[in-house]
């Protein structure tokens, strides 16, 4: 059983983001780089996998050389093996180009299951992850919550408004996960010593035979025009009521008058 | 049938509310633009859907109507929407962000080479551009996206953003069936099974408002606090990280970064601190209003109304004091 996890870097989502002045991005000085939230569950379960059925789990990550960082992460946490792909040609692509970037990635490599995280933090797209499975044409659940694999098909639960979907899914397959599919391991010492030591290999779109062929920025279908600073709510009001009564006065009063839900 | 689209998703007979939401949205687009407002329904059976959909403002309804189509699937779903979008051309195709609707929508989006954003929050007309914003970074930015090229442009709608379109009686739309040939699909994916999460009236994210428990609350058992004061609110009950990870309450209940993104009109939070991971789910809310003993909580810097006190006193009081006002109205 080999399988591929894709990881983004993201920035950790304890620190305040703030907007460059002139809207173009965010300031990207002093932030923290972490791998995303969700991409841990997903290295986590590869590595579950691996460990019931043997074979390799491979990172694959797009992004500039910081994002090594993210890969060293999950090789601590126990991957085999780690692929950056990096271009400049990629600044400005969108969700699809990036998708169309890491399928040739892992076309190259032996695999039967990919594994995404559900969406990542600093975007929200969950665009990668379906995209990436029509690009190499299997079928795919996302957001999935357990995964069992058997001979050449895989039983997953996913999350459903208003319940749980099981599904029965023929392999090679690509899924997202959801944070609740299992609780990830710490990197050990030995792991991270081994990390750090480890040869990563960096890819451009040329050496995946996509130069010109959509996976660049030039070909997005989609912009970012400009970054704002959330809308400010307005400040509203903290009363420390005398009593219990009088504080749930205030509360059903605001739901009447205010919020006019009453 | 070009125009602005909606797929209208739909469950147990009935639109989905969000379907509305979009159609009111879409509605405003189409004319913007001059165009017509079309419907994509898929399903089993869906023909009694045209009517309402007609109602609430579709020009057009185009039926996708299959026995393979009668629950969601990726790969039948996939083939069937993008072949009538690669057919028709519309201008733009607005989907609900739900499960099925992040799932198809990329995937769709990947096959016919469309611009798609999730997580639309705005959309409008610029000119000839399409234009989007959206919620990023955990609610900490917000980024406006302008669709480029030629070629459909896809756009997934959070729900409980957009009012929902007004009902007009006797509205009548043009109604065409697609034809639907599934032989060629191969389905890889079944569903073998489906559990319901029980809820006991409105679902999370479409509800007018929620009701949310923190750590404050101590124990599962206290939920029913909760419960209480929803059922007289006619609310929903959500949670903050803390009770899911303590097995309190399901995954299902839970708000923030990695949990669900609501807007109701009124959000009460109990008990809950404001973390930024979970003001990542809420801060959308029209109304926050807080209980919480501690005076420093973040919680306090978003509400709109803060009230500085223990849960336990005041939850059982507030749920008298909404039944007397309901009563009184
Ligand atoms: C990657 C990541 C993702 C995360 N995603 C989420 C997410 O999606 N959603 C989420 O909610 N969190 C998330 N978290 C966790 C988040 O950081 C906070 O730990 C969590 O939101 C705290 O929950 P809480 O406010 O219920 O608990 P606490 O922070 O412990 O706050 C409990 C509050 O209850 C108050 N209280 C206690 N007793 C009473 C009483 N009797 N009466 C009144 N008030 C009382 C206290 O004053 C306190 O403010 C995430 C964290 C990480 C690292
Ligand atoms: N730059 C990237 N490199 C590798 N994988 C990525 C990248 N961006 C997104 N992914 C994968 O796709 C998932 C969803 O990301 P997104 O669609 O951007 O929300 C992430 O959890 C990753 O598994």
């Amino acid at each position: 059983m080999n399988v591929v996890v894709c990881i983004k870097q993201v920035p950790d989502t304890e620190q305040p983001i703030r907007v460059k002045p002139d809207g173009s991005g965010i300031e990207e000085q002093g932030l923290n780089w972490i791998l995303n939230y969700y991409d841990e569950h997903a290295v986590e379960e590869a590595l579950r996998l691996r460990e019931r059925h043997g074979g390799t789990v491979t990172v694959v990550c797009a992004g500039p050389a910081r994002a090594t960082e993210a890969i060293r992460t999950a090789l601590a946490m126990g991957a085999d093996e780690g692929i950056l792909v990096s271009d400049p040609l990629l600044e400005g692509t969108d969700h699809l180009g990036l998708a169309r970037a890491l399928a040739q990635a892992i076309q190259r490599l032996s695999w039967d299951v990919v594994l995404c995280g559900r969406l990542a933090t600093d975007d929200n797209a969950a665009v990668v992850g379906p995209a990436l499975a029509e690009f190499l044409g299997v079928p795919q659940a996302t957001a999935i919550t357990r995964l069992e694999v058997g001979e050449g098909v895989a039983r997953v639960e996913r999350e459903v408004e208003g319940g749980v979907e099981v599904l029965e899914v023929q392999l090679p397959a690509v899924f997202t996960v959801e944070r609740t599919i299992n609780e990830p391991r710490y990197p050990t010492l030995p792991g991270i010593m081994r990390a750090k030591r480890q040869e990563i290999r960096t890819l451009t779109l040329a050496d995946l035979g996509l130069a010109g062929a959509g996976a660049e920025g030039e070909a997005a279908r989609v912009r970012y025009v400009r970054f704002d600073p959330p809308p400010r709510r307005e400040t509203g009001e903290v009363i420390r009521p005398e009593n219990p009564e009088e504080a749930a006065e205030r509360i059903a009063a605001f739901l009447r008058d205010v919020a006019k839900v009453l | 049938m070009e125009g602005i689209w909606v797929l209208a998703e739909h469950t147990a007979g009935q639109l989905r509310r969000i379907t509305l939401e979009l159609l009111g949205k879409g509605r405003a687009l189409a004319d913007a633009r001059g165009s017509r407002l079309v419907a994509l329904v898929l399903g089993h059976g869906v023909e009694p859907l045209a009517g309402p959909l007609a109602e609430h403002g579709a020009d057009g309804v185009l039926l996708a109507d299959h026995p393979s189509l009668a629950s969601y699937g990726v790969e039948a779903y996939t083939h069937v929407m993008s072949r009538a979008i690669h057919e028709h051309r519309p201008w733009a195709v607005l989907v609900p962000s739900t499960a099925n609707g992040r799932d198809l929508a990329p995937r769709v989006a990947a096959r016919l080479g469309a611009g798609i954003v999730t997580d639309v929050e705005d959309l409008w007309v610029e000119g000839e551009q399409l234009v989007a914003r959206r919620p990023m970074y955990t609610r900490k930015a917000v980024g406006t996206v302008a669709f480029v090229g030629d070629g459909p442009r896809i756009a997934v709608m959070l729900p409980k953003v957009f009012p929902p379109a007004d009902r007009q009686e006797g509205r009548r739309a043009e109604v065409r069936r697609l034809e639907v040939n599934l032989e060629t699909v191969p389905v890889r994916t079944r569903v073998v099974e489906r559990r319901e999460v029980r809820r006991e009236r409105v679902s999370l994210v479409e509800a007018e408002i929620v009701v949310s428990g923190g750590r404050g609350l101590r124990g599962p058992e206290n939920f029913a606090l909760l419960e209480e004061l929803a059922a007289e609110l006619g609310a929903a009950v959500g949670s903050s990280r803390p009770p899911v990870d303590s097995g309190w309450v399901p995954h299902d209940y839970e708000i923030g970064q990695t949990g669900k993104t609501v807007s109701p009109t009124v959000y009460i939070a109990v008990g809950i601190s404001g973390a930024p991971q979970h003001l990542a789910g809420m801060s959308g809310s029209k109304y926050i209003i807080a209980i919480n003993k501690d005076p420093n909580a973040p919680i306090f810097q978003v509400a709109s109304l803060g009230v500085v006190g223990d849960l336990f006193e005041i939850v059982p009081r507030l749920v008298a004091a909404v039944r007397r006002l309901r009563a009184r109205a």
